[in-house]
């Protein structure tokens, strides 16, 4: 057994030599390697930080929501809806929710804006997300205009900048008073967006939810769990997507990586020979070659996963800015919660690594079996 | 160790159009502790047959037996095993890998047999000593003379200590004074106990008072078999 | 179907390894009729040197497939939260008919790709090959496993169809999936613990009979699936439990999870090697009289077998003392 690692040890010691002797050649692919992995690596943790945010953001939120319907559209809510549902089992709080959407012309941008009446607000005054305070430039005290539905304009305080830990659905948000909200968006008195209600016990929502289409039949309740597993999904499928898109540079690798290790240069056959000739066995020459991609591999794929780690938890994911930004002029600078796990690695893992293997059996084999008796002739 | 061959052949490209005989039914006995020399024009089939001896390459059909064991059905896997315990080779261009150095190019054939590190380097540093290269351990073989890539293909030939050493036309790169003073060292190991075996059509080989037999061979056949005195 | 990064590599994977041993088998094909190994032909020699690319293609596989039960592990982890009534991968794999089906398929194509490793390597110790055709015989068998492998996985994650919201409702009415973990559940606690121990015992028995007696191998590696195949469900039945605290927790993934302080590798690892290890003493040790092979059975049977029972020693003595270390005291209730 030690014989067997003092072996492996020389040819280790060995493969990193000759991976030196030819650095050019050898980094060019390293730099391909890192690169790819780089990229899924930054598309899968940028992914899953959306998704985890998201899960964040809805820990907090309410367990249902209760919409209306009309004519299959999402209508206003009336008020008097609230009374209609009169007192169920084991709902420890429901209220009406006003918020909506602001075209802003001079940022062409969406603004969420929302009533927020446990805030506080005077009728003049609104928190705005951090997102609108930088492509505005505004600060606590300034003071920013809008359109309201009739034409006219009002003009509101900036009484505070929110300085949410995640920034990506705060970032483009205002929120003022009820009144404030009603005279801009022009929502009449005894109307509201959305109902919330949010239940003690999770095991009672489903239930809950049943009773309330019974007794509200032109309403749709929609549970905080429904909205986490729909994102779920989503967010798998948006990734399997991008690495659809993508296995086409997985591929390209591929058959660079089956060049490289198959068009081996002259010197590099005489130097396999040699070492055939000298008493080196194929299984040697094969588990050298091995050794030298795996010594490729484990850097390459530390090297990118670390780039891309960087990328997404500490640059936020700058790279993916000018994609995000199709549908988000506020894009948000948000910095996610690091984190690792098994199955992204393995995953990444299938898809870089793995093909690189494979595609390197045959012509590393192919290398192996030199004659021992080539040097010779 | 005896070497034996018996009705030897080797066939390239069995079954093809162009099919080769390079060796066509020879029957040897090599001693132990012998200089032996194969002696032949190019195309002979004396490095072919030297390869087959050294367990480079295995005979399209006959048996080569080496002392017990016969070795010419053996899987490749297995010859060489046999051959980094039992060869030392000394190729005609030396074969040394650029780019590394000499201490690294003599220690190569050891590696795959997983010799505890120190102990492969004094045995590297002790051959060093003994052909007078001690002081270029650590230089690339790129700078070597061709006498002194000669002596380290040497120090790599032996560093398995093995009891054959092959030389497969030895001189052909060097000049008349390196070519005798590679004899004095062939005489050297002759004298401290190793069996060897070299291919030349070079008269300063095969005069060479260190060869003990000359083997003449052409178009894979033996023409003449002698001892020398 | 499902597009997941997680699902494309699981299922990448298997068609790669069902291509790699596609090209081995054809290859073991040619070996099996053509093979002399007395004959100095070139041919001969080609078919030497394949013999490194078949086993090469072999390892990798197996390496592959190693990881891809992880992998296949850890995604049914993920995805719990996309069905209703999912609370972890237990029950992702009951989604549909094809879950377990699979795990199981990867599981033994785990073991029979170690298996034919192992019985590869020893035919790499006897100069004249013994065993060639055999192994390559062999072989061949395991590609049916690999393509049933690739196919019901396929299947598995074809007919997932994940609860989501759809635009006229909530998802509200989507079915509760029936209850989870009780079906691998359902053995009693007390039976289960009785065979464990019982089962373990018996294999150390046998092992200690293989060392001194030089014979029945086959018997250990029986042994060691089967106390492999219980501690697999002693686990579920009555160690996870233990380490959960929680009497009606019986998920064999959930203590892979840091929240459980990853109690589950300290298992698995070791049960898993155990069980290839016992298997590869039965693969070896029949072999004692073929003259060329004899040495390396003499040498290398033992040495498994030794690891493999002190492996499973482990696996004995980790449950244990899981078992005593827990807070959950079942005293009167399951014994």
């Amino acid at each position: 057994m030690t014989k067997f690692i003092r072996k492996q040890r020389y040819l280790i010691d060995f493969t990193l030599s000759s991976l030196l002797r030819r650095k050019t050649k050898n980094l060019g692919l390293l730099l391909v390697y890192t690169l790819i992995v780089f990229i899924l690596a930054s598309v899968m943790l940028f992914t899953h930080a959306l998704r985890s945010e998201a899960g964040i953001i809805l820990q907090e939120s309410p367990e249902i929501i209760l919409q209306r319907m009309v004519a299959g559209r999402h209508a206003l809510m009336p008020a008097e809806y609230l009374e209609k549902i009169g007192r169920v089992r084991g709902v420890v709080r429901k209220e009406g929710r006003l918020w909506g959407y602001f075209y802003d012309y001079a940022t062409k941008s969406n603004y969420t804006m929302m009533a927020a009446p446990d805030k506080g607000l005077s009728n003049s005054e609104v928190i705005i997300g951090a997102g609108i305070a930088r492509v505005r430039w505004l600060g606590i005290g300034d003071f920013i205009s809008f359109n309201s539905f009739d034409g006219k304009t009002y003009t509101f305080e900036v009484k505070e900048i929110l300085d949410s830990e995640s920034e990506l659905v705060s970032s483009d948000l205002v929120l003022m008073s009820e009144t404030a909200w009603r005279t801009t968006l022009g929502v009449p008195e005894g109307y509201f967006t959305d109902i919330v209600l949010s239940v003690r016990n999770p095991r009672e929502v489903s239930k809950i939810a049943g009773k309330l289409t019974l007794k509200l039949p032109d309403t749709r309740p929609i549970l905080r769990d429904e909205i986490l597993r729909t994102y779920d999904s989503v967010f798998a499928w948006r990734q399997g997507i991008t690495f659809v898109l993508l296995a086409g540079a997985v591929l390209a690798f591929v058959i660079f990586a089956w060049d490289k290790a198959s068009g081996l240069s002259a010197e590099e056959k005489r130097e396999i020979g040699i070492l055939k000739a000298v008493g080196w066995e194929t299984g040697d020459v094969l588990h050298m070659k091995f050794w030298e991609g795996g010594i490729i591999s484990l850097s390459a794929f530390m090297l990118g996963y670390l780039a891309a780690y960087v990328h997404v938890f500490y640059g936020s994911a700058v790279l993916f800015e000018p994609v995000l930004k199709g549908w988000a002029v506020l894009y948000p600078e948000f910095h996610p919660v690091p984190f690792i796990d098994g199955m992204q690695v393995a995953t990444l893992f299938f898809f870089t690594v793995f093909p690189y293997t494979v595609a390197t059996i045959i012509p590393i084999w192919r290398a192996s079996i030199t004659d021992p008796d080539t040097v010779m002739r | 160790m005896l070497i034996e061959l018996n009705d030897i052949r080797k066939v390239f490209n069995q079954g093809k159009h162009n099919e080769f005989s390079a060796i066509r039914g020879i029957s040897l006995q090599i001693e132990p502790n012998k200089v032996t020399c194969l002696k032949g024009a190019s195309g002979s089939g004396k490095t072919t047959l030297l390869s087959m001896i050294g367990c480079l390459s295995r005979p399209t059909s006959g048996r080569i037996t080496l002392g017990e064991q016969n070795i010419s059905g053996l899987p490749e896997r297995f010859l060489t095993d046999i051959r980094r315990h039992t060869f030392g080779f000394i190729f005609q261009k030396f074969n040394l890998i650029q780019g590394l150095s000499v201490l690294e190019n003599i220690m190569l054939p050891a590696y795959p047999l997983g010799t505890p590190h120190e102990a492969l380097m004094d045995y590297a540093h002790s051959l060093l000593g003994h052909f007078g290269l001690s002081r270029l351990s650590t230089s690339p073989v790129e700078w070597l003379s061709g006498g002194e890539a000669q002596r380290v293909a040497i120090c790599r030939a032996m560093i398995n200590d093995p009891e054959i050493l092959i030389a497969d036309e030895p001189t052909a790169n060097l000049d008349s004074k390196l070519s005798r003073e590679f004899m004095g060292l062939v005489d050297d190991l002759h004298q401290s106990g190793k069996t060897v075996l070299i291919t030349s059509h070079d008269p300063i080989v095969f005069d060479s008072p260190v060869i003990n037999r000359v083997v003449e061979m052409c178009d894979g056949q033996v023409l003449k078999d002698e001892p020398c005195y | 179907m499902l597009l997941s990064p997680a699902i494309l590599a699981l299922i990448l994977v298997s068609v790669t390894v069902s291509l790699m041993l596609l090209l081995a088998s054809g290859f073991a094909i040619q070996i099996i009729t053509l093979w002399d190994i007395n004959s100095g032909s070139e041919q001969q020699l080609v078919l030497e040197r394949r013999t490194y690319l078949i086993s090469t293609l072999l390892t990798w596989a197996f390496v592959a497939e190693l990881v891809s039960l992880l992998l296949f592990v850890y995604n049914a982890e993920s995805m719990s939260g996309q069905f209703v009534g999912a609370m972890c991968a237990t029950g992702v794999l009951n989604v549909n008919v094809w879950g377990w089906p699979t795990l199981f398929l990867k599981m033994i194509v785990f073991f029979s790709g170690a298996a034919w490793l192992t019985l590869n390597y020893l035919d790499n110790q006897g100069y004249d090959y013994p065993l060639v055709k055999l192994k390559y015989s062999l072989l061949l068998l395991i590609v049916p496993l690999v393509i049933a492998e690739f196919v019901v996985q396929l299947l598995h994650f074809q007919e997932m169809e994940p609860d989501v919201i759809v635009s006229c409702c909530g998802s509200l009415f989507s079915s509760e999936s029936e209850s989870v973990a009780a079906g691998v559940a359902g053995i009693q606690p007390r039976i289960a613990m009785l065979a464990f121990y019982v089962s373990g015992l018996a294999m150390l028995l046998s092992g200690v009979w293989f060392l001194r007696r030089k014979s029945g191998g086959i018997l250990f590696a029986v042994m060691g699936v089967a106390v492999f195949v219980i501690s697999m469900i002693a686990i579920v039945s009555f160690v996870s439990p233990y380490i959960y605290e929680h009497p009606h927790h019986h998920c064999p993934f959930c203590i892979l999870k840091s929240g459980h302080d990853f109690a589950g590798y300290f298992l698995y690892i070791p049960l898993f090697v155990a069980a290839v290890l016992a298997l590869g003493v039965g693969v070896i040790s029949p072999w004692a009289k073929v003259p060329s092979l004899a040495a390396s059975v003499v040498k290398d049977a033992p040495r498994l077998a030794w690891l493999s029972m002190a492996l499973f020693a482990m696996v004995y003595a980790m449950s244990t003392w899981m078992v005593l270390s827990s807070s959950l005291t079942m005293q009167g209730v399951w014994w």
